[in-house]
């Protein structure tokens, strides 16, 4: 049965085919520029770390002054914990793993005079991070909280600096020279590069390889490297970076099911209940506790420019779709006569209607691969563009298959009114006339 | 013309009718809405910006030590006003859209803090700054060689004078209707004085209305002076941004050293919005060919329907002209409906993204623009249908099917 309405869709779409070629090629545009758009959303609020992204947790305080007010157009400065806050939360060590972060650039000196000195950007931890991230190594490892304390001159290099400095020869116990100090390799990653960077002060780059290195806080603080990310203060203190008035360090802690979370939560109010008698946190309680998801959400990481595109390719879907409705109502109608006969032989309305049904998800294959393409070439385009997402920009088998189910539901939905009219045709009206 | 019959007749074609203007009020609200964005970006991407920035290249050395800045920086300085061409060279802590702000807090009255201050961004010229970068003195003066000699900044964040020259913009956000010289920025314990009032600047980060909000201040050679700006005739520029970057590299073997003319900069700046708008008018206009597409299609299917009926009209009297003015004036009625509603559809959605993005309030003229744009869509759409319409010969009355 469905051979035979294939094949009819297939001999009436060939008779008229610029009509066809139109409804495949605005179904197609509708779909390719929906899905490049979806693609982009897609990757940009993925899990950067879908082992471990349920135990993981962002505490959230705010020790701001009452009058400090929320600015739109700025990055939220409660977002971040001042040092105080940090080492309070790192020596209470209430979570399974805790590590408090920030990020920095420093100027890399290589050995080689054949490389000029450059920046490059990377993190400065907390013992932790590495066990509590699962984060791969290639060789070596990470430091111990013995060596935070003792301000060690370690670093752990990522893939791409490893490679650059040392190329093939394993970097592992070398030297490197960043700002003016040598530190020592302890240890080089497996190419480490969660998208989004979601440990980090999202607020900034989030996509991309932000970090090429990464050494301990402690040491960071001592050589007074310089911190990247958004710094907010709100004292007019000397030193800003460990005073309790200025916010700029992320903090991460592990917490492995939900009596642990609950405790946790039920500690943060303490401490900033705590922290009230001391004269600090003049706001009401209202610690908070995220999720790693909860977390990319509340930061906002997919840009308002991306969400609107979304909004307006579905807008263009809506369009197409409309339109697509009208011509295969044109279409069906105008085969009045052939229904009728096929009526008059015997045909039920519900034939008459899986023909048509068919015929439209003939279109919507035929649309749906072509939205393929249109949206292959979306993405290459937005690939070309210069955000720092741009390259993530690839469709992976579930929005390939997206893609297809979309465009074929997108053509059976809008085929269903047109099908409905023309098996509601009145044979006998129409064989007369003919 | 009479309108009781084609009323009537689109009253025995309903759902195409509803399909056209539905299809002509999305088209509509997305059009307003998308042309719109684009006009905000092409705003944003024009943002005027007082500087010469057709002369001015920027090289920045990053790395070198702060502690050899008093000395350094005078010998950069000299060096590279010994290249040929260069009209003014000087040391700022950064330039107008690199992305690297400092920015600050300022009030109107001594105890300002918080709810009343104004974000700003300070930019911290070394002597010559003004003549290097080309600001446009509007009131007042610019800063003395002893005001630049006095400054220091030590390890504050701010500088320690008290002097300072704001952009026009800012003035008027601070003192709106009254003269700025002599009037004062306040940021406890800091205060500056205004001394001058410059045209107005772009921020190194720009957002919204407050993309002006720029101030100057003197500052003796420091460590946070790391953006070299070098002046010339544009067509110079290219070649002394070269020679700028070499003598620079040359002079800081430890450093990073980068040379841009100020054009690059801007442009890099804008490169993302600029690639948005070109994304928004590409759907547009292929959004308008699928709708006229879909108009030209329902009309043909229309005009097949009633070949009989138009033949009948023609037999009693009616010209070609009278059938194309039938089809025209049909479809201007159902791009009226639809543009009505598609105006309300747009005025909705721009409401909507201004809740949920930082959007605008669209001006009320973009509506009836998209009106008239889908007006003429249909018209042309309709016209070939019409034309074919008029073709029917008068013949076909006497045929039975």
């Amino acid at each position: 049965m469905f051979g035979y309405y294939f094949d009819l869709a297939r001999r009436s779409l060939i008779r008229s085919p610029i009509l066809t070629a139109m409804m495949v090629l605005a179904i197609g545009l509708g779909i390719g520029a929906s899905m490049t758009m979806l693609t982009v959303l897609h990757v940009m609020s993925g899990d950067p770390i879908p082992e471990h992204s349920g135990q993981l947790y962002y505490p959230h305080l705010d020790a701001r002054p009452l009058s400090s007010k929320d600015d739109k157009n700025a990055p939220d400065p409660s977002a971040n914990l001042s040092w105080i806050d940090a080492s309070n939360l790192l020596r209470a060590h209430q979570g399974d793993r805790q590590a408090a972060m920030a990020g920095g650039s420093v100027l890399v000196r290589p050995a080689q005079t054949s490389l000029r000195p450059f920046f490059e950007t990377g993190h400065y931890i907390t013992a932790d991070f590495f066990p509590m991230f699962d984060v791969p190594f290639r060789t070596g490892g990470g430091w111990t909280q013995v060596q935070d304390e003792q301000h060690e001159r370690v670093v752990v290099l990522n893939g791409d600096l490893a490679r650059k400095l040392f190329g093939d020869t394993s970097a592992t116990g070398k030297i490197v020279r960043l700002q003016d100090t040598d530190f020592r390799v302890i240890g080089v990653l497996n190419d480490w590069y969660p998208q989004p960077a979601f440990y980090g002060d999202t607020s900034g780059h989030a996509f991309g390889k932000t970090d090429e290195f990464f050494l301990p806080l402690t040491t960071a603080m001592d050589l007074k490297f310089d911190s990247n990310g958004n710094m907010s203060c709100w004292g007019s203190g000397g030193d800003q970076r460990t005073s309790g008035e200025c916010t700029w360090l992320q903090f991460w802690v592990s917490l492995d099911g939900p009596t642990k979370v609950h405790a946790y939560q039920q500690f943060l109010e303490d401490y900033w209940r705590q922290q009230q008698a001391h004269g600090r946190f003049a706001r009401p309680v209202d610690a908070k506790l995220y999720g790693l998801l909860a977390w990319l959400d509340h930061m906002q990481l997919v840009p308002g420019d991306v969400r609107l595109q979304l909004w307006l390719a579905l807008g263009f879907l809506a369009v197409c779709m409309v339109n697509i409705v009208g011509l295969l109502l044109a279409k069906f109608l105008r085969r009045s006569g052939e229904v009728s006969v096929r009526r008059a032989l015997g045909a039920r309305r519900r034939d008459i209607f899986l023909q048509f049904g068919v015929e439209s998800a003939v279109i919507g294959v035929a649309g749906g691969l072509l939205g393929l393409g249109i949206a292959q070439l979306g993405l290459w385009s937005v690939r070309h563009r210069p955000d720092d997402y741009a390259h993530l920009a690839q469709m992976d088998v579930s929005m390939l298959l997206g893609t297809l189910v979309l465009a074929i539901v997108a053509s059976v939905l809008a085929g269903l009114l047109p099908a409905w009219r023309a098996c509601r045709i009145t044979p006998a009206l129409q064989l007369k006339t003919q | 013309m009479e309108i009781r019959p084609i009323l009537a007749s689109l009253r025995k074609h309903r759902i195409p009718a509803i399909l056209i203007v539905l299809e002509i009020a999305l088209a509509c609200a997305v059009l307003c809405n998308a042309v719109f964005m684009i006009g905000q970006r092409v705003v944003d991407i024009h943002r005027s910006n007082a500087i010469d920035e057709r002369g001015i290249g920027v090289i920045t050395v990053d790395g070198s030590d702060p502690k050899m800045a008093s000395s350094d920086i005078p010998r950069n300085l000299g060096r590279l006003r010994g290249i040929a061409g260069v009209q003014a060279v000087a040391v700022t802590n950064t330039v107008p859209l690199s992305n690297n702000n400092w920015g600050w807090a300022f009030g109107a009255t001594p105890d300002s803090r918080f709810n009343d201050a104004v974000n700003i961004s300070a930019y911290f010229l070394s002597e010559g700054g003004d003549k290097a970068l080309g600001l446009q003195l509007l009131q007042g003066r610019f800063f003395s060689s002893d005001e630049y000699a006095d400054s220091k900044r030590g390890s504050m964040p701010l500088v320690d004078t008290h002097v300072v020259i704001i952009t026009q913009s800012l003035a008027e956000r601070m003192w709106p209707g009254q003269p700025a010289l002599g009037k004062v920025l306040y940021s406890k314990p800091l205060a500056y004085t205004v001394v001058g009032v410059v045209a107005d600047v772009l921020r190194p980060f720009v957002n919204s209305q407050k993309a002006w909000y720029s101030t100057f201040f003197p500052l003796s050679p420091d460590g946070a002076l790391s953006y070299y700006v070098v002046r010339s005739a544009p067509q110079d520029r290219d070649r002394v941004v070269r020679q700028a970057q070499q003598t620079l590299s040359e002079l800081n073997p430890i450093a990073v050293v980068k040379g841009h003319s100020y054009t690059d900069i801007r442009e890099r700046y804008f490169a993302n919005m600029s690639s948005m708008a070109w994304m928004l008018v590409l759907v547009c206009v292929v959004m308008l060919a699928v709708t006229a597409f879909g108009i030209v299609g329902l009309t043909s299917f229309w005009v097949q329907q009633r070949r009989r009926q138009i033949g009948i009209r023609r037999a009693v009297g009616a010209t070609r002209g009278h059938i194309m003015q039938y089809f025209q004036a049909e479809n201007f009625l159902l791009s009226t409906a639809g543009v009505v509603i598609g105006m309300g559809l747009a005025f909705g959605i721009n409401l909507y993204l201004m809740q949920h993005y930082e959007m605008e309030r669209m001006p009320w003229y973009y509506l009836p623009g998209g009106a008239i744009a889908l007006w003429l869509i249909g018209q042309f759409a309709v016209f070939g249908p019409a034309r074919r319409a008029a073709a029917v010969p008068p013949v076909v009355a006497t045929r039975s099917a």
